[in-house]
């Protein structure tokens, strides 16, 4: 049976275009909002990832560093982040959602209770910032079994071998990160370029559903859609920011965004 | 259960084939954009390390920009004092700068030449890593970046001015706590962003595996020096000897104890126990921390239960962090080291007893040494030998000092 990423690409592909796939964090301004955010913008999302916060993040930059911090702040625990998971697949049990962050709330839940919460709320896929290949080789082995996709990474920095390697290992999905950056730095290196890296890659196996992320705005959305996927993560978390700080509802203002991203790509 | 340390291979190596110490300390949770540069690193040291010519070079800026050997005094005053155990000093403060960094600096300042790098960034936490790695890249001409704790900045002005008199530029971090594990932090996320023009230097044993390894290797000069004067002193190595020392991220604890690995001489630990009745501390080995990663390494740190990194205090900003190296994590489960803490109080009152009987002048870290050092020695006999580590000059302490004991005299 096909995974539900598997389908939401299949979909995309069907109607020639990319899948959008959108990255918020759950908590972020507070549960309920995390919710809503997710029910509005997955009208017009594919996929959506949601991040679970961690206090110190190496790879983050300060957009989800900010978002982050008012989710915590918020007391923002894992189980409400199965919770928000759990009531957000009720309405919606096709969407795919995967769930972005450390390995330390994993490792410090175990990694077996980790995987059983994720099977019960919903949860389709996992990426887990700070376990790369092959130091994740068991953990993505045990998500295989769960049918959880386990997605790898792959950076401008990784050599072809490991590439290689990191494909052949891959499950449902492949996140190309665009340019050495934290999340939600400016695009410093043309979307040509990064789509001869993203061809690279798919040359390896063209039958492999890859995304890119980090960097990507309304500005730059459209450059990149000829890939199977593309992540918004950073731009959202700054509309959060940006519409609290002028007391308007970051809910309905995050979903008009999102639809206008998706206009972009079609 | 107890882990072992293998004879025969230095300790920095003692790890498995992913890099983990003990099976369970250490490793590499990086983000995938850091393989690579971590990985050509790691190959780079590899060679470095057998290369005569680079071994050369190294002893050669030990000895004519660092200032090798650091003295080993006896502390005659502090001895009478406590009329116990006979007291001495590794004054490795007298090195170029005023601490160990240096070790760790000088030595990460020739890899970066070597890997071609035009760029070096470091963190921050009493501001001595900062300023050493200032003051080698100016030396060996390299653009520098400190990244330092707001809090930091403000209460470890000398070293601050130091490293802006060296023209490196400091970026003050404002997440967080605003101390050292933020600097860290933020260091990292620099480096994912440049890590194709700029090296990185960890100011401690901590982060991923191989910059534990290089300042580990850096700082066991401090104990190479130090087994040639015990022997020079006694004739041989004391039969009851204790190597006292603070541990913050734990480099120069490494570097100090490295070379009597194998010997029967007693390594003490000292974390930072915080202010006397606060629940804050920074002693993650003292206080039964559990296993977390941190900074790209498995290692025991101060965490809640869903493995947020907690909070931490102490009056020494190069202790105020809230993980421990794997390395210490490693010879603690090994029972070759054992750790304890002294509080911001105990470390001030050994700062005064220690400057007043003695010509030296700890810093607030290694004051912390001096303070299991002072509950010690009246407890032993005089047969029996502690050293203590002074491993920093208290001058960037200045105005901690003055607030707290009333004057700073130098
Ligand atoms: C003088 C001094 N001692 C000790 C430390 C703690 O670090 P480590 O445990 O790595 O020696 C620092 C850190 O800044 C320091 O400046």
């Amino acid at each position: 049976m096909k995974s539900k990423i598997a389908l939401a690409f299949q979909n995309c592909k069907k109607e020639k275009r990319p899948a959008l796939i959108t990255y918020t964090v759950a908590g972020d301004n507070t549960k309920n909002n995390s919710l809503k955010i997710l029910n509005e913008i997955s009208k017009h999302a594919d996929i959506l990832e949601l991040g679970f916060p961690h206090n110190t993040p190496i790879a983050d930059g300060g957009q989800i560093q900010g978002s982050s911090h008012r989710a915590l702040k918020n007391g923002i625990k894992l189980k409400d982040v199965f919770q928000i998971v759990k009531k957000f697949k009720k309405n919606n049990p096709d969407k795919p959602i995967i769930l972005m962050g450390y390995f330390n709330l994993i490792y410090q839940k175990g990694e077996n209770n980790f995987l059983k919460s994720c099977k019960l709320s919903g949860v389709d896929g996992l990426i887990i910032v700070d376990l790369p290949y092959p130091e994740n080789k068991n953990f993505a082995k045990k998500c295989k079994k769960k049918s959880i996709s386990f997605i790898q990474l792959l950076s401008p920095t990784t050599s072809r071998e490991r590439m290689k390697k990191i494909v052949n290992d891959s499950h449902d999905m492949i996140y190309y990160i665009s340019m050495l950056s934290t999340t939600g730095g400016r695009l410093k290196v043309s979307p040509k370029k990064i789509l001869q890296n993203y061809n690279t890659i798919k040359r390896i196996n063209p039958k492999k559903n890859l995304v890119i992320g980090f960097g990507i705005t309304e500005k730059t959305i459209s450059s990149l859609k000829s890939a199977n996927g593309l992540v918004v993560g950073s731009m959202l978390c700054k509309i959060i920011t940006k519409s609290l700080k002028m007391r308007q509802n970051p809910v309905t203002k995050l979903a008009k965004v999102v639809y206008n991203l998706r206009n972009k790509i079609l | 259960m107890k882990l072992k340390i293998r004879k025969n291979l230095a300790l920095i190596d003692q790890h498995d084939k992913n890099f983990m110490y003990g099976g369970k300390f250490g490793g590499n949770f990086i983000p995938e954009t850091l393989k690579k540069p971590i990985d050509d690193l790691t190959k780079l040291f590899a060679k470095l390390r057998k290369d005569k010519k680079f071994l050369k070079e190294r002893d050669h800026y030990f000895k004519t920009y660092v200032g090798a050997p650091t003295p080993f005094i006896k502390l005659d005053n502090l001895t009478d004092h406590l009329g116990g155990a006979q007291i001495y000093a590794k004054v490795v403060s007298e090195a170029n700068g005023g601490a160990h960094k240096i070790y760790n600096a000088t030595v990460h300042c020739l890899i970066a030449k070597k890997a071609g790098k035009r760029f070096i960034v470091g963190d921050t936490g009493a501001g001595y890593a900062g300023k050493m790695l200032s003051m080698a890249a100016k030396k060996f001409g390299l653009k520098c970046k400190i990244f330092m704790g707001a809090k930091d900045i403000k209460r470890q002005r000398p070293n601050v001015e130091a490293i802006k008199k060296n023209g490196a530029e400091i970026v003050p971090v404002t997440t967080g706590s605003q101390t050292l594990v933020d600097a860290v932090s933020e260091c990292m996320r620099y480096w994912v962003s440049n890590c194709d023009t700029t090296h990185m230097c960890v100011g401690s044993t901590v982060g991923p595996n191989i910059f534990i390894k290089i300042c580990a290797w850096s700082t066991a000069q401090i104990s190479r020096e130090l087994i040639k004067q015990i022997n020079d002193e006694f004739g041989k190595i004391p039969s009851k000897l204790k190597l006292i020392n603070c541990v913050g991220g734990g480099s120069s604890a490494a570097g100090f104890w490295n070379e009597f690995m194998n010997t029967d001489a007693e390594f003490i630990g000292v974390e930072a126990g915080g202010p006397k009745n606060s629940k804050l501390h920074a002693a993650p080995l003292t206080n039964g921390s559990k296993i977390g990663i941190l900074h790209g390494a498995a290692q025991y740190v101060i965490q809640d239960k869903e493995g947020q990194i907690g909070s931490t205090e102490s009056i020494s900003a190069g202790l105020d962090y809230p993980g421990i190296s794997p390395l210490h994590c490693f010879l603690k489960d090994a029972k070759r080291a054992r750790y304890t803490s002294a509080n911001d109080e105990e470390a001030l009152s050994a700062y005064k007893l220690v400057s007043g009987l003695e010509n030296i002048s700890p810093s607030l870290e290694p004051s912390h040494a001096f303070a299991e050092a002072i509950k010690l020695a009246p407890k032993l006999d005089s047969s029996e030998v502690i050293i203590v580590n002074s491993c920093g000059d208290s001058i960037k302490d200045k105005d901690i000092i003055k607030q707290k004991l009333g004057s700073y005299k130098r």
